[in-house]
């Protein structure tokens, strides 16, 4: 599905630009994306090498195992297929953790991680269960304070920038919760299929 | 407020003081460590670019020739007729694609309408409360080298959908 997502965006853009006159732009923008994409992976190095790095010292010294613990008994019912105390667990939840705190930039290390340790359990190149239920939660959003409106909303000299954090919780809340029940729906259909 | 951008701005050096006294307790090799999990960021950097650029590519390839905009025309007075308001039109439908481009369509909203009106208020709250769907998938399916996505473009994509009506109807209901 993804193969044609990207390829239908790019030729839907090429075949409208012959119409539209807008060649000259999607050339230009073409050269300009992948050079932002490059500076954005580089951007990430930093990041990814100080997380992946304090966490490799985190799971030596077991608080991700600790972490796991504590939080079991709910996460377990959402990830039925991870076995208890692996190290899946504990990168799950440091991840949502940072999400709920707004801290962007460590979240997704952890996620990757915790993406790693997945595929070490399901050993293919097939999205497993696991792996779905936690894109689906991640895509979702589990912000609890959404800084960056916020930031923008005081820029524009709002004279309660912050009245919107309620309403985005409840409305994060309702996308996580149809998340968890679409990513149900969808795997109980595909193992009907398979039947 | 201010309780939450405290424990926002503590957390990170008090969960490495944690990390760090914790290590060092256990007679850990601790800085040896974090230049093993180091290196991984940077291997796993280098194999997302690919990623990257093709999915900015193709993205913007969408939004210069002006496809994404005329499609966003196109959809507006269908769902103008069902109580969505035109204006959040073009945030809703570009959200779960780029979130550059919505961050940027946030803030124009906001310019003009003001951030205390209801247009203003509605896109704070659709930009704050998903994720950008494409850029989760690209980057957290890359970087694992994962292929086959089975179903979960679409339980990201319907799941933003709920995401963007809930707003409407919160926003709705406590500002309206």
């Amino acid at each position: 599905m993804v193969n044609l997502i990207w390829a239908f965006m790019a030729i839907v853009g090429i075949v409208y630009a012959m119409f539209n006159g807008t060649m000259e732009e999607v050339n230009k923008a073409l050269f300009e994306s992948a050079d932002e994409a490059v500076k954005l992976s580089i951007g990430l190095i930093s990041i990814l090498v100080f997380w992946l790095g304090i966490m490799k010292i985190a799971e030596e010294a077991g608080i991700l195992r600790v972490l796991a613990r504590l939080m079991r008994p709910i996460v377990v019912k959402i990830f039925p297929e991870i076995p208890k105390d692996h190290p899946a667990m504990g990168y799950i939840l440091s991840n949502f953790t940072a999400n709920i705190f707004g801290l962007g930039n460590a979240a997704t290390p952890l996620g990757i991680k915790a993406m790693e340790e997945m595929k070490k359990l399901s050993g293919t190149d097939t999205a497993s269960r696991s792996m779905i239920t936690f894109l689906a939660l991640n895509t979702a959003g589990l912000t609890l304070i959404p800084s960056t409106v916020i930031a923008i909303r005081m820029q524009y000299n709002s004279s309660s920038p912050t009245e919107i954090v309620g309403t985005t919780i409840i409305a994060s809340a309702a996308a996580l919760a149809s998340a968890l029940l679409l990513d149900r729906f969808f795997y109980y259909r595909s193992l009907r299929r398979k039947e | 407020m201010g309780i939450i951008t405290t424990v926002s701005t503590w957390l990170i050096p008090c969960f490495l003081l944690l990390v760090l006294s914790i290590a060092q307790w256990k007679k850990l090799p601790s800085y040896e460590l974090f230049v093993e999990g180091g290196k991984e960021g940077v291997k796993l950097a280098f194999s997302l670019l690919p990623f990257l650029v093709g999915m900015l590519v193709a993205i913007s390839i969408l939004r210069s020739s002006g496809a994404l905009e005329a499609s966003i025309g196109l959809i507006a007075p269908l769902l103008t007729a069902i109580g969505i308001p035109p204006d959040i039109v073009p945030l809703a439908l570009v959200r779960p694609i780029s979130g550059n481009a919505a961050l940027g369509v946030t803030s124009e909203l906001i310019a003009t309408h003001g951030p205390d009106s209801f247009i203003g208020r509605l896109a704070s709250t659709m930009q704050g409360s998903t994720d950008t769907t494409l850029y989760i998938l690209t980057v957290y399916f890359g970087a694992v080298g994962i292929k086959k996505m089975r179903y979960a473009v679409k339980v990201g994509l319907l799941a933003d959908l709920v995401g963007i009506i809930a707003s409407i109807i919160i926003v709705t209901l406590v500002f309206g």
